[in-house]
C-alpha cells in the first residue's frame, strides 16, 4: 500500500503550527495514492504527548525520536531518522514544510535517497500514479508543473497554503531510536527575533509599509495596527525601506525577500514594484493605502483608500480595535 | 582562505515574466540577464575572508549557458581570481545541477564552499545543501552572519522570528542571505584586471533527472479591486467590506 512520510517540526518542546500543514497535505496525497500517512517528529523529552496532536489531521503512525539533544535544529539525526525510515517503510512521497528548517532538510534528504526535490510546493495531485505539483517561479510571476517520475518523490510544501484540516487518524505514537551523534554541523537553539516567534512567511495578518512611510520613526503606526489586528500578525517592508535601512531584512516581502500568503495584508505606503507584487500578490485580501491613486499596488489591491496614510492609519486602527473589542 | 563561489545568470528581478512557445521555458526576448543578488553577497564574502586571512584564493563556479562568462567577469572584476564555466543549460530539477556542481568540486581543494541562498529564477533554494550532502560536508543556509576562527566556522541562519547559530569545522558549505554584507561594486581596475584572470570552460556532467518539467504559465492575472474611497473617511467603509464582504476581520 502506498504510504507518505510527513516530517514534522518541534521547535522549544512544541510542535510548529506547520507540521499539521505538512500532515494535512501527506494525507491529501495519501488519499489520492490510496494509502496511510506516517509522521516523523525530533524533539526535546515530551515531544511525544505533543506529536500526539497530529493524529487529529490524519497520521496513522507517529514516530517521536526524543533526545536532550533535540532542542534544537538536529540535521543529522533528521536525516538519519527520515533515512532509515524510508529504507524500513518504502515510502512513495515525502513531504517537508518548506520552512526554514524544512528548507535546510529537504535538499540533503532528497540527495540521501537519491531523488530530486520540489520546493515551496503549492498544489499536489496524482495523475496515472505519478505524484504532480505546482511551484511558483520568479517570485510567482511563473507557475511549475513538474512530475516525479521515480518514487519517493521529495517535496516541500510553501506555509499557509494547505490549511490545516481536521481528519482523524489511528495516531499511534511509536518510539524511534534515532542516535544524536555523530554530527557534521552542531545547532544552537533559536533565539528569538524582536517580536516574538511570527515570521512574515507564517502569519496570517501581515501589515506592510513602504516608502510613502517616511521613516523608521513612523512605525510606530503600523505596530498599533498589527496590535489592533490581534494574535497571527507581522510587520512587513517593502525593498526600498529595507535597503534604506529602515527595518531588517528579515521584514522584506518580495523577490529578493520573503513571499507571503497570508489572509490578509496590508501595503501601507507601498507604490507595487513588481518585484515587491511578486511577493504578496498570492495574499487572500490585500488593503492598500497610498496617497496616488496610479500607484500600481491598486490594480492588485482588493480594497483600496486613496489619501495621506498619516491621516488613514489612526483611523483605521481606531476602528479596527472597535471592531475586534466589539 | 580558498574559497569556490557558485554563482549563477538569472534575470533581473524587474523582469516581466512572459512564457516562451515551448511552454516549458522563459520567452527571452528583452529579458536582462544579471549575477544572481545572494551570489553577490556569497563572493563578497569570500572575497573578505581571503582580504581578512591576507592569503588564500576565490574561485568562481557557474553552470550556465556560454553567456554566463559575462556573469563570471562580473565575479572576477569584484575580486574573485579564477572562474570556471560549466557550459550547459541549468535544469529545473536542482539535483541535476548539483550532481555537475558536486562532480566539478570533487577533487578540487578549498576551505569553503560558498552559495547564495537562491536563485531568483526558479526559487529552487536546494542546490546548496545538495552539494553538501553529495560532498558529505556540513552546511549553513540562509546565513546572515559568518565567523571563521582557524578551521572553526560559526554561521548565524536566519529562522522564522529569529536566528540559530550553526557551527561546524571546515571544510563546509554556506549559503549567504542579504544581510551578511553588502557586496562591493567593481572598481574600474577591477574591471581591467578581470579582462586578464583565466577563464576556464567546461561541458557540464551530464545528469539523468526523475522531475519533469510538464510545464511553465503565468499566473492568472489578479482582478482589480476597488477603490473604496479617499482619506480618513473612507476608512470605516473599508473596515464593513474587510468584515462583511472578505470575513477577514
Amino acid at each position: 500500500m502506498a504510504r507518505v512520510l510527513a516530517v514534522a517540526e518541534a521547535r522549544g518542546g512544541a510542535l510548529r503550527g506547520v507540521s499539521r500543514e505538512v500532515v494535512t497535505a501527506a494525507r491529501t496525497l495519501a488519499s489520492e495514492l490510496g494509502g496511510g500517512v506516517d509522521a516523523l517528529v525530533l524533539g526535546p523529552p515530551g515531544i511525544a504527548e505533543a506529536a500526539g496532536e497530529l493524529a487529529g489531521h490524519g497520521a496513522d503512525r507517529i514516530f517521536v525520536g526524543e533526545s536532550d539533544a533535540y532542542g534544537a535544529y538536529a540535521p543529522d539525526a533528521e536525516l538519519r531518522a527520515a533515512a532509515d525510515l524510508q529504507g524500513r517503510e518504502g515510502y512513495d512521497a515525502v513531504v517537508l514544510a518548506a520552512s526554514a528548517q524544512g528548507k535546510d532538510l529537504a535538499p540533503r534528504l532528497a540527495v540521501r535517497l537519491g531523488r530530486p526535490l520540489a520546493t515551496d510546493v503549492t498544489a499536489i495531485e496524482v495523475q496515472n500514479g505519478h505524484v504532480v505539483v505546482v511551484r511558483p517561479e520568479y517570485a510567482g510571476k511563473a507557475l511549475a508543473r513538474l512530475r516525479f517520475t521515480a518514487a519517493p518523490a521529495v517535496l516541500s510544501i510553501r506555509p499557509n497554503v494547505f490549511l490545516p484540516e481536521e481528519r482523524p487518524g489511528a495516531g499511534a505514537v511509536e518510539t524511534l531510536a534515532v542516535d544524536p551523534e555523530p554530527v557534521r554541523a552542531r545547532v544552537q537553539p533559536v533565539e528569538g527575533g524582536e517580536r516574538g516567534a511570527l515570521d512574515v512567511a507564517e502569519a496570517t495578518i501581515v501589515v506592510s509599509g513602504g516608502r510613502g512611510m517616511g521613516g523608521p520613526e513612523n512605525w510606530h503606526l503600523l505596530e498599533e495596527l498589527g496590535d489592533a489586528l490581534g494574535d497571527g500578525v507581522a510587520l512587513g517592508a517593502s525593498r526600498a525601506v529595507v535597503d534604506a535601512g529602515w527595518r531588517p531584512h528579515e521584514e522584506q516581502v518580495g523577490q529578493t525577500g520573503k513571499v507571503v500568503t497570508p489572509d490578509l495584508y496590508f501595503a501601507i505606503g507601498i507604490s507595487g514594484a513588481i518585484q515587491h507584487l511578486a511577493g504578496m500578490r498570492t495574499a487572500k485580501v490585500i488593503v492598500a493605502v497610498n496617497k496616488d491613486p496610479e500607484a500600481p499596488i491598486f490594480d492588485v489591491a482588493d480594497f483600496g483608500i486613496v489619501g495621506d496614510l498619516f491621516e488613514v492609519l489612526p483611523r483605521l486602527t481606531e476602528e479596527i480595535r472597535k471592531v475586534r473589542e466589539g | 582562505m580558498r574559497s569556490i563561489v557558485c554563482i549563477k545568470r538569472v534575470p533581473d528581478t524587474e523582469t516581466r515574466v512572459r512564457i516562451a512557445a515551448d511552454g516549458v521555458s522563459l520567452d527571452p526576448s528583452g529579458v536582462k540577464y544579471v549575477l544572481n543578488p545572494y551570489d553577490e553577497i556569497a563572493l563578497e564574502e569570500a572575497i573578505r575572508l581571503k582580504e581578512e586571512a591576507g592569503e588564500g584564493s576565490v574561485t568562481a563556479l557557474c553552470l550556465g549557458p556560454k553567456e554566463a562568462a559575462e556573469q563570471l567577469r562580473t565575479a572576477l572584476a569584484m575580486g574573485a581570481d579564477d572562474a570556471v564555466l560549466l557550459a550547459g543549460e541549468p535544469s529545473h530539477d536542482g539535483l541535476v545541477t548539483a550532481k555537475a556542481l558536486a562532480a566539478e568540486i570533487e577533487g578540487r581543494e578549498f576551505d569553503l564552499l560558498l552559495f547564495g541562498k537562491q536563485a531568483v529564477d526558479d526559487d529552487n533554494m536546494q542546490v546548496p545543501a545538495m552539494v553538501a550532502e553529495l560532498l558529505d560536508l556540513p552546511c549553513a543556509t540562509v546565513v546572515v552572519g559568518l565567523e571563521v576562527s582557524g578551521r572553526h566556522v560559526t554561521a548565524r541562519r536566519e529562522v522564522e522570528g529569529g536566528h540559530e547559530t550553526v557551527e561546524f569545522d571546515l571544510p563546509g558549505v554556506v549559503a549567504a542571505q542579504k544581510g551578511l554584507n553588502e557586496p562591493r561594486y567593481p572598481s574600474l581596475k577591477g574591471i581591467m584586471s578581470a579582462k586578464r584572470k583565466p577563464l576556464e570552460e567546461k561541458e557540464a556532467a551530464a545528469v539523468e533527472s526523475s522531475l519533469e518539467l510538464v510545464s511553465l504559465s503565468e499566473p492568472p492575472a489578479p482582478e482589480a479591486g476597488e477603490i473604496v474611497g479617499e482619506g480618513a473617511d473612507a476608512v470605516p467603509e473599508l473596515v464593513r467590506k474587510l468584515r462583511e464582504e472578505a470575513k477577514v476581520l
